[in-house]
């Protein structure tokens, strides 16, 4: 029942967020420190999800073959990698490091 | 890219026959890079699908997502947050605070395409990353509608195929976590993260936060460490106040400049197409 309320809460509020973009006369989110709250928010999020889903088990940091799968990714970013190929490294060298291990 | 120059309020005038220049793109150069962006993405649907069934949802959660969510980040947030132990509600606010960037998309997205008010409600559905990133270069807008539309339809079918056929390969696969696919999830996030990290306000709103999110992460119920990282975004606007330039808020200056670039949010969607699309050609 959980999942299905939070399913629901984000259908809802991410749907209205999209729709918030069209419908809204260009101006009232166009304040500059409102752009830039907006840019920033996402770099914000995604570093932290970024962590802690690589150096998180639960409520407890750990140190395991995903952090050298996101190196991998890491690496595959710096060479321009497409996005398919990145994900495909963080996973596939994830792996490798569990099977050697 | 040159065909990026052309004035935007030209768009969709019937004096297209007779700017066949630079300015001009054909429809199957549009549709080659939508259907690029499209597919690649759309593909990795499937990392989503097998992410979402190794966290414990269900089939029809995993595709109700897919179906009615339909903005990547926001979906591997909520299904890792919930797979952590966090409540609904935590979850779905970190899911929807990704979301909100799509707001300031769609407000671009407006004035590119013009779209009927009738049509608003449906089209919003499709304003993600990957459909502003191929929407805003294109210089005309019957190009923009057919970058929008195909990247659009592609995606959406592709991600919610793939989706399906990750949920229904996760329980065949096993044990996911030997199969690495517990890394798919932050590889996304580095993805899409990796290219907003160009200016030093950036690159420490990204510090901070990461510092918020494995500091926290042990002393707060799960969920809550992310939302609280999600701070950093304030706090370092604040401290680092002045360190950017202004942006921009006159719609029609930008349009003039040479790129629609200097909008923040027309950067963001550029700088997502280069791990998106511009590997691909």
């Amino acid at each position: 029942m959980n999942v299905w309320i939070a399913i629901s809460l984000t259908t809802v509020g991410c749907y209205l967020a999209k729709l918030l973009g069209l419908l809204v006369p260009a101006g009232a989110l166009e304040r500059p420190l409102v752009q830039r709250l907006a840019a920033l928010l996402p770099v914000a999020l995604l570093a932290a999800l970024t962590a802690q889903q690589t150096f998180g088990d639960g409520q407890q940091l750990v140190l395991d073959a995903r952090a050298a799968g996101l190196a991998a990714a890491a690496l595959a970013l710096v060479l321009r990698a497409p996005f398919l190929v990145v994900v495909g490294a963080a996973v596939v060298v994830t792996a490798g490091v569990r099977a050697l291990g | 890219m040159a065909e990026q120059t052309a004035p935007l309020q030209r768009a969709g005038e019937p004096a297209d026959g007779s700017v066949i220049t630079a300015d001009a793109k054909p429809d199957a150069a549009v549709v080659r890079d939508a259907l690029g962006v499209g597919i690649a993405v759309g593909l990795s649907g499937f990392a989503f699908g097998v992410t979402s069934a190794g966290s414990g949802l269900s089939l029809l959660q995993t595709c109700a997502l897919s179906l009615l969510v339909f903005t990547g980040a926001s979906q591997f947030a909520l299904v890792g947050a919930l797979a952590a132990g966090g409540n609904p509600y935590t979850a779905a606010a970190g899911a929807f605070f990704l979301g909100v960037r799509n707001s300031f998309y769609g407000l671009r997205l407006s004035q590119l395409l013009a779209l009927p008010r009738a049509v608003r409600p449906f089209a919003a559905h499709w304003v993600i990353d990957e459909t502003t990133a191929v929407t805003l270069p294109q210089p005309t807008r019957r190009a923009a509608r057919i970058g929008f539309t195909v990247t659009g339809l592609t995606l959406y079918v592709l991600w919610n195929l793939t989706t399906l056929v990750g949920a229904l390969g996760a329980e065949a696969l096993g044990d996911t976590d030997a199969w690495g696919l517990d890394a798919a999830s932050p590889a996304v996030f580095l993805a899409l993260l990796a290219p907003m990290l160009k200016t030093t306000t950036q690159r420490v709103t990204a510090g901070l936060a990461v510092v918020l999110a494995l500091g926290l992460l042990p002393v707060l119920p799960a969920g809550v460490p992310v939302l609280v990282s999600a701070l950093a975004a304030p706090v370092v606007l604040f401290v680092m106040g002045r360190g950017m330039g202004p942006v921009p808020k006159d719609e029609k200056h930008a349009k003039d400049e040479k790129h629609a670039k200097d909008t923040k949010v027309a950067k963001v969607a550029k700088d997502t197409r280069t791990i998106t699309s511009e590997d691909d050609r």
